[in-house]
């Protein structure tokens, strides 16, 4: 069935137990956005120190991807250069669209989501933490904190 | 027509209604369709595709402009258009009747064209916290101009309007009421009659939302009366961007145009121009004529079916579908007594977020929608992002409810 592309083992347990679902108190960068279409809103909290993230969180609430996502992309950005970070927020995007092809070993866990390309609408929900990362690192990646809405 | 006498009402013949509307042959995924999205925009029936194609294949013109036999036939069918519109919904005169694209282009004209003019510093116009966006967001751009102020009737945990604390909102620094007769969100049908004799006891023009009520219920603005009544046509089975506003005729003489250009107005000069009278002050420029006769052909389609069994059909495909979710353990948002409500039913099935719930039901052929609905104050109200919503038409039957609750179980099996 087609929805096994979408509604992957991997993407469910990420929504049922999401990873670093939490308040963080360190956090030096946050943001909110919400998902115009359906009103979830996601925030992105980090721990930015000397141009790394050292602790990535999330919190909200949403559908199956776009909390799926959000959890994976914590994951897949901790501990990484800013710069990394946003490449990798890059790559994603590029997946999204189509014209990046994911490996396991660049993408970990978000491969899973490479189904979500068929299914255009649910594109959005993929990327609004991706977005919402992105927002909350944009300028020079200081430790501002700014919480758009 | 597809019309039986029932044992309590009028009720529909819906397998020959259905046979009426070709889209309803096609699958989805490889089942059959389930549309259940009609509170978003109906389908047409061959009548009105018809309508549409007889207009541009034998009659096409622009209206009102050529000496020319086809300009007089393109006018003609779009003045016919207009009578009949004017004749379904109780109107007194023809001219009462302006053609928008819309419920939207409708409350905007009035917002603007109405509310720009009489509003001032210290008015108030009163909405309330079930209406759709496109009877709030044009307000909010008329305060922004014109210094008055929104205040907003709260609704009760059930879904309905709190009218008790009515007599402290509705004052006479109230000039207008916006209300919906249905709410697309939660279903509920509005007391409509009593609003609008409560709100002209105080001086205040009524302005009421019809998207929803009009496609299912007889209105009559004459006996309600009510000042502006907005409709969207796609939503009773005329093309996309049909519809239109009834003004009172006092009323559209005082609103100024929202659009200016050709076919307005009178006379124009270096510095300015005089107007048409209404309702042409308000049709600038080339105007929706095949897509209002197209509605035309919807109006007379929805006379034929009668607007009673429409209403009678409504009502019992919506108290089967109350039942039948109940029991399958969804939550439902908006009042349960068919009586107050209409065909469009919110809902949470278990904790499947409604993104993924119409996602997994569409793989199973059943179209049903998945958001805030445009309706975020009420999302607010009650606590949620976004709901499912199944929304129904004179051509949904019993069956596509049993198939909606039986998809509900794929998606229970996926997230369980």
């Amino acid at each position: 069935m087609a929805l096994d592309d979408i509604y992957k083992e991997v993407i469910l347990d990420h929504y049922k137990n999401p990873r670093n679902k939490r308040p963080l108190e360190r956090a030096t960068v946050s943001c909110t956005r919400n998902n115009p279409l359906c009103g979830d809103e996601i925030t992105v909290l980090a721990n930015v120190e000397d141009g790394t993230l050292r602790e990535v969180a999330f919190q909200g609430a949403g559908c199956s991807i776009s909390q799926a996502s959000a959890s994976m992309m914590t994951e897949a950005v901790a501990g990484r250069p800013v710069e990394e970070a946003l490449d990798l927020a890059a790559a994603f995007r590029g997946m999204m669209a189509g014209e990046v092809e994911p490996t396991e070993e660049r993408f970990g866990d978000l491969v899973a989501l490479k189904g979500v390309v068929r299914y255009p609408i649910r594109i959005k929900c993929a990327v609004l933490a991706w977005d919402v990362l992105q927002e909350s690192l944009a300028g020079d990646g200081e430790a501002t904190a700014t919480s758009i809405h | 027509m597809a019309v039986t006498e029932g044992a309590a009402a009028e009720t529909l013949d819906v397998e020959r209604v259905r046979a009426d509307f070709p889209i309803l042959a096609r699958e989805v995924n490889g089942r059959p369709l389930v549309y259940l999205d009609s509170a978003a925009t109906s389908h047409k029936p061959q009548r009105v595709i018809d309508a549409v194609a007889d207009f541009y294949a034998r009659h096409n013109a622009n209206a009102h402009r050529g000496i020319h036999t086809l300009g007089e036939e393109a006018t003609e069918l779009y003045e016919d258009a207009r009578a009949r519109l004017a004749r379904f919904f109780g109107a007194p005169a023809p001219e009462t009747i302006v053609f928008t694209r819309g419920t939207t282009e409708s409350i905007n004209l009035v917002a603007q064209g109405w509310g720009r003019t009489v509003l001032r510093e210290g008015d108030e116009i009163l909405l309330t916290e079930m209406e759709h966006h496109s009877n709030i967001v044009p307000w909010q751009m008329t305060v922004e101009v014109t210094g008055a102020r929104l205040r907003y009737i709260p609704l009760t945990d059930d879904g309905l309007l709190d009218l008790s604390g009515l007599d402290a909102l509705l004052t006479e620094r109230t000039k207008v009421l916006g209300v919906t007769g249905m709410s697309n969100a939660l279903g509920t049908i509005t007391p409509l009659a009593e609003l609008i004799a409560a709100a002209h006891a105080v001086g205040a023009v009524v302005v009421v939302d019809a998207a929803q009520l009009a496609p299912h219920h007889a209105i009559d603005v004459a006996a309600l009366d009510v000042d502006f009544l907005a409709f969207s046509g796609h939503k009773m089975l005329g093309p996309t961007s049909s519809g239109g506003l009834y003004g009172k005729a006092e009323l559209l003489e005082r609103m100024a145009p929202m659009l200016g250009g050709g076919e307005m107005i009178s006379e124009v000069f270096h510095d300015h121009a005089t107007y048409k009278s209404p309702p042409y002050r308000f049709e600038a420029g080339t105007m929706e004529v095949a897509e209002q006769v197209g509605l035309g052909a919807a109006v007379a389609y929805l006379q034929e079916l009668g607007m009673d069994a429409v209403r009678a059909h409504e009502r019992a495909i919506t108290a089967y579908a109350l039942e039948r979710l109940a029991e399958a353990g969804a939550t439902i948002y908006g009042p349960t007594d068919p009586a107050i409500r209409g065909g469009a039913v919110s809902f949470w099935y278990k904790d499947v977020h409604p993104h993924d719930l119409a996602q997994i039901l569409n793989e199973e052929g059943v179209a049903i929608r998945a958001g805030h609905h445009c309706a975020q104050l009420v999302m607010r109200r009650y606590g949620t992002p976004a709901t499912a919503r199944a929304s129904f038409y004179v051509y949904t039957t019993t069956q596509e409810i049993d198939a909606l609750i039986a998809a509900l179980a794929t998606a229970e099996a996926i997230f369980a």
